[in-house]
């Protein structure tokens, strides 16, 4: 055994505990690989820690998680990027490991690497260890293999070049689905790195093998190649390629394919050009926001917008929006929900007339809607309905469907209304605040639930800061402070809990005239739990309030409260008394 | 099953009537050894390969066994197995493993205490050497790792740790393969990593006197570890998992609903049948089994307690509420009784491996159903007819509500189920076919062969030639042997090995295993 200097038993003891049996202090090591590393210096690094690294791979996956993830980070650690090739033997095995995001991490830090690695490295240690994996004898390796061609490619030589396309079609025929979907994922950024000759010729077939594969799974990744394909495609080659391939999925028999389909069609339209977009994109995309399964219609909802804006507003006027009208009353309240939130976003393309003509009457509807989530999804994109209509039009509409809501039986969507209320309160403007939602603000701060009078006591911080402090005295703090005299103890306890947040918002004076005599005059209440929590109200008000204020009323009331029969009472009142020695001290 | 149409009618001689042998037996009984309760086996599963048998019983158990006869061949046995000559020799197990899968629970919100009983094993995609399955009881579904882990011994640490613990109050409470290195100063060393900042400098070459602990491993044990735990997602009893073609989902099926997972993904599934009505009163009909199709990922069967069997297509919707296909028997007229609606319960359903035809087991019945023809059954084998005039005893005892499973050789020319008294049976299932053996769960199988070869019955159907019913050859003269049928050994569980002439059956907490 070896006699270890004072000073380095930390490191000592980091090494050692790389094979501890806790696996906390095993974790713990591994993220402190990288000081072991130093420690070693760069040639032990490479000669010992890495092939120790490498024969210790049958770890507990968090283990082997942390190691792929440290090894992607290394290369300074072991001598710089000539020395970059030690870390792919370890990096290799953990590559094809059974656990996914262990595999998944390691295939990131290979190609961090790979990114990073001399082209001669690559050529003579990268791609070897691409082609291994790709032929490995499990599944797990061949998974892995898929998402390293992209690094591998561009530096091979022609023959290896041609050897690593074939390869990957090989891959995408395996017989294991998991490879073949892994294959189909990675086909995008493979297929980015290929020259444009190959890529008419070779990927398009690979392409269109995934596309007709009889696993499900598999076919719907290559909806998501469609995309990315596209995109490196000339525009007529992605019409007479893509195109029909991505016509026929939006017909597919499968509703998940569709479903696909519905989500990615707009990022297409940019790659195939304006008039395929009108005469075959549009269609397609028409049917599936009538598609028979209701998950389709949700996805193909949440994008119109975005396909909106890629279209010319004529197109949009005459194609989409009557869709959109027939979605506003989908049976689905999903699909209605769906539509909700994206459907603000549809004014600006159409413009200020078509908007009020025929997206006004849909949006008055979805916040009439009997589901909550819908008219919430409505309240939440307000700003961009100002913007665009101005809130005249809608208050009507508006606040009928805001006082509903905010009686929800439901509490969850009573406290998603109250964190709408700010935000309402800033674009609706003062007036139509004080006379519409002021009642609602003071009526939650008496709700049955604690956290929707959690939330109300925030809500009257935030309209504090939004409206200023002198509109807050004559709008909010007579009503609030009037509640301290309710009869239920944990009405009296929420207002406590809205005066602590007030107070930073309304500056010393308003907090020592108005805020503490009602903090102190609680210190007498009979029910010790408000009692310890004016204790911890007034400590939170010693940094706010002058000096004076707080020797003269604030301690006398504190050291009253540390004398009480209750020992909750005295602890925080002790507390507070021991926090407020500490800032007399500092100043 | 030759697999063709009605029209491809070339006479196939049927295969010859197998002759079972006894192979081996696992937790056999001695004369008069009292069965605990928790060594019942409840579930049999082969894997895809044969070369691995898991059980699972009531004392939430699972046992690996692993095939010794091919090890000797190593990789060659596929070379083997294409070579279509017989090896002389019938496949044959070992003990391989076990672990506690379930533990009893008890669920405070419903008061309902949760059996560990294992309901069903599923084995999963073998990935680097290391074994996956399935397990789950009425609630949770587990997916379990059983691998080989290396035993370590770690040497040559920095720090010399008998010296430490001895400084030390706190003893070491781990043994002396890893002690837990304590300074000398009888510190814990967690404190210290605080002093070791980034900005520690270390000399370029790197500290000489730092070692790596020295790592020697000699021999390997098998560890099984939970890796996932898919719970509460079934507000009833789970009575079965199947895993999909995809590799990648698989299915759980309670009395009302279906469920679909992700393997990867234990916080989440989707439902994708929910046959619950608005009104419990309502309820007529529940799952009583669901299988995925063994390779169309889309499809899958699930079958219902009043005899029909539904076949669902994953494609057409979110919630395959609605069925693509509907196989049930029109219940042939006059024949109606007070136990006819119980009896026509299904307890399980399996596909055959080519995926084209589904076997159903009833109370009285196994049933082969063709994935093409809703009409009816392709033939139909009566498992225990002698008991049709005991159904009023079998329902005051509550026997008649026993789940029997049922299985296809991997061939799919036979067929097999269990019975009372451990006897289970084995019927040929291809066309003309009149084999129908009774075994006995026993080291003699063939005790209980009736020698009287059974006779197709009229055919019900004109047209379809295929169309057979079976009598086996039961007549209530099985038992004139002065046997008394006995109700309470019964043979619920049985599997057919995917490749050979093999069968695995449960007799209470016994496995025997047979060959032909």
């Amino acid at each position: 055994m070896a006699m270890i200097d004072e000073p380095l038993y930390p490191i000592a003891v980091l090494i050692d505990e790389l094979k501890n049996e806790d696996i906390q202090l095993r974790l713990n090591s591994i993220r402190r690989l990288s000081t072991i590393a130093r420690a070693l210096g760069e040639e032990r690094t490479r000669k010992e820690l890495i092939p120790f690294l490498s024969e210790n791979n049958d770890d507990d996956d968090e283990v082997l998680l942390a190691m792929a993830e440290e090894l992607g980070v290394f290369i300074p650690y072991v001598g710089g990027v000539e020395h970059a090739n030690v870390l792919l033997p370890p990096l290799e095995t953990l590559s094809s490991v059974e656990e996914t995001c262990v595999r998944d991490k390691a295939v990131e830090s290979l190609c961090r690497i790979g990114a990073q690695m001399r082209e001669q490295d690559l050529v003579e240690c990268f791609i070897p260890l691409v082609k291994r994996l790709a032929a490995g004898e499990w599944f797990t390796a061949r998974v892995s293999s898929c998402g390293l061609f992209h690094i591998a490619y561009p530096s091979a030589p022609e023959t290896l070049k041609t050897e690593l396309r074939t390869i990957y079609s090989q891959l995408c025929q395996d017989d294991m689905p998991m490879v073949r979907r892994s294959a189909a994922t990675n086909l995008g950024k493979f297929a980015a790195t290929v020259e444009a000759s190959h890529l008419k010729t070779d990927i398009m077939s690979i392409f269109e093998d995934l596309t007709q594969d009889d696993q499900d799974s598999v076919r719907l990744l290559a909806v998501e190649g469609c995309a990315a394909l596209g995109k490196l495609l000339e525009p007529q080659d992605c019409v007479s390629h893509i195109l029909p391939v991505i016509v026929n999925f939006s017909q597919d028999k499968s509703w998940r394919v569709r479903y696909m389909v519905a989500n990615q069609l707009y990022e297409l339209c940019e790659a195939v050009g304006p008039e395929p977009t009108r005469s075959d994109l549009v269609p397609a995309y028409v049917r599936l926001l009538r598609d028979n399964e209701a998950e389709v219609r949700i996805a193909a909802a949440g994008k119109v917008t975005k396909f909106c804006r890629i279209l010319n507003p004529e197109l949009a006027i005459q194609h989409i929006l009557p869709c959109v009208k027939e979605l506003s009353t989908d049976s689905s309240q999903h699909v209605r929900s769906a539509l909700a939130s994206v459907i603000m976003g549809m004014a600006p393309v159409l413009g200020k007339d078509a908007t009020i003509e025929q997206l006004l009457p849909i949006f008055l509807s979805l916040l009439k809607d009997e589901f909550p989530d819908v008219r919430l999804n409505i309240i939440s994109k307000l700003d961009q309905v100002n913007q665009v209509i101005g809130i005249d039009l809608l208050s009507q509409s508006l606040l009928p469907a805001i006082v509903e809501l905010a009686e929800d039986r439901h509490w969850r969507v009573r406290l998603a209304i109250i964190e709408y209320i700010p935000l309402l309160a800033s674009q609706l403007g003062v007036g139509f605040f004080d006379d519409k939602l002021g009642a609602l603000c003071m009526q939650w701060l008496k709700d049955k639930v604690y956290s929707i009078r959690d939330a109300a006591a925030n809500n009257v911080k935030r309209l504090a800061e939004e409206f200023g402090p002198e509109w807050a005295m004559q709008h909010i703090i007579p009503q609030v402070l009037d509640m301290i005299n309710n009869p239920h103890y944990l009405y009296r306890m929420t207002i406590l809990h809205a005066i602590s947040l007030l107070a930073p918002v309304m500056g010393p004076e308003i907090t020592c005239s108005k805020l503490l005599p009602v903090v102190i005059n609680a210190s007498k209440d009979r029910v010790p739990n408000i009692k310890f929590n004016v204790a911890k109200v007034l400590q939170s008000l010693i940094p706010i309030v002058d000096q004076s204020v707080v020797e003269k009323t604030i301690r006398p009331c504190l050291i009253e409260l540390s004398e009480d029969p209750d020992v909750d009472v005295r602890f925080f009142a002790t507390q507070a008394l021991q926090s407020s020695d500490q800032v007399m001290m500092s100043t | 099953m030759n697999g063709g149409d009605e029209v491809v009618t070339a006479p196939v001689e049927p295969p010859q009537p197998l002759e079972w042998k006894f192979s081996q037996v696992f937790g056999e009984r001695t004369a008069g050894e009292e069965v605990q309760e928790v060594d019942i086996i409840s579930a049999i599963e082969f894997d895809k390969t044969g070369d691995h048998l898991a059980t699972g019983d009531r004392g939430g158990r699972v046992v690996l066994f692993e095939r010794t006869d091919t090890k000797d061949h190593g990789g060659s046995r596929r070379d083997l197995e294409r070579l279509d000559y017989p090896i002389g020799r019938h496949p044959e197990f070992r003990y391989k493993t076990e672990f506690q899968s379930h533990e009893p629970e008890f669920d405070y919100l419903k008061s309902l205490e949760i059996e560990e009983k294992i309901n069903k094993i599923r084995w999963c995609q073998t990935a680097n050497g290391a074994l996956f399955l399935l397990s789950t009881n009425d609630k949770t579904i587990k997916f379990w790792k059983v691998q080989e882990k290396k035993i370590k011994k770690i040497s040559d640490m920095n720090l010399d740790s008998s010296k430490a613990v001895g400084n030390c109050s706190v003893a070491s409470s781990s043994n002396s393969l890893s002690p837990r290195p304590y300074l000398a100063n009888g510190g814990c060393p967690d404190r210290s990593y605080s002093s070791l900042s980034n900005e520690l400098s270390f000399p370029p070459g790197g500290i000489p006197s730092l070692r790596l602990p020295m790592v020697a491993s000699h021999e390997t044990s098998l560890v099984a570890r939970c890796r996932r735990v898919y719970a509460h997602a079934h507000d009833y009893h789970i009575n079965s998992i199947s895993n999909n073609s995809d590799g990648e989902t698989f299915i759980s099926a309670d009395d009302l609903r279906i469920n679909l997972w992700n393997l990867e993904i234990s916080n989440q599934s989707f439902n994708i049948v929910d046959v619950k009505p608005a009104n419990m009163e309502d309820l007529t009909e529940v799952i009583t089994s669901a299988e995925f199709h063994p390779s169309h990922c889309n499809m899958l069967g699930y079958s219902s307690s009043k005899g029909s069997i539904r076949l669902i297509d994953l494609r057409q919707s979110a919630l395959c509420d609605s069925h693509a296909k509907l196989f049930e028997e029109p219940e042939p007229p006059g024949t109606r009784s007070f136990f006819t609606e119980i009896i026509a319960s299904i307890s399980d359903i399996k596909f055959g491996k080519d995926g084209r035809y589904i076997l159903s087991r009833d109370y009285m019945t196994l049933k082969l159903w063709d994935i093409n023809m809703d009409s009816g059954p392709v033939s139909t084998f009566q498992v225990h007819e002698y008991l049709r005039p005991k159904l009023c005893d079998l329902y005051e005892n509550d026997s008649i509500f026993d789940k029997f499973e049922c299985c296809l050789s991997g061939d799919g020319l036979r067929v097999a189920t269990g019975s009372y008294s451990n006897l289970f049976r084995v019927f040929g299932s291809s066309p003309g076919s009149t084999e129908a053996t009774t075994l006995e769960a026993s080291k003699n199988p063939m005790r209980r062969q009736v020698q009287t070869p059974s006779r197709p019955s009229r055919s019900l159907s004109s047209s379809l030639t295929r169309v057979v019913r079976r009598a086996g050859a039961e007549s209530p003269g099985v038992d004139a042997n002065g046997n008394s049928f006995d109700f309470t050994t019964k043979l619920l569980h049985l599997a057919w090995h995917p490749s050979e002439k093999s069968i695995a059956c449960a007799a209470a907490n016994s496995l025997y295993m047979y060959y032909a």
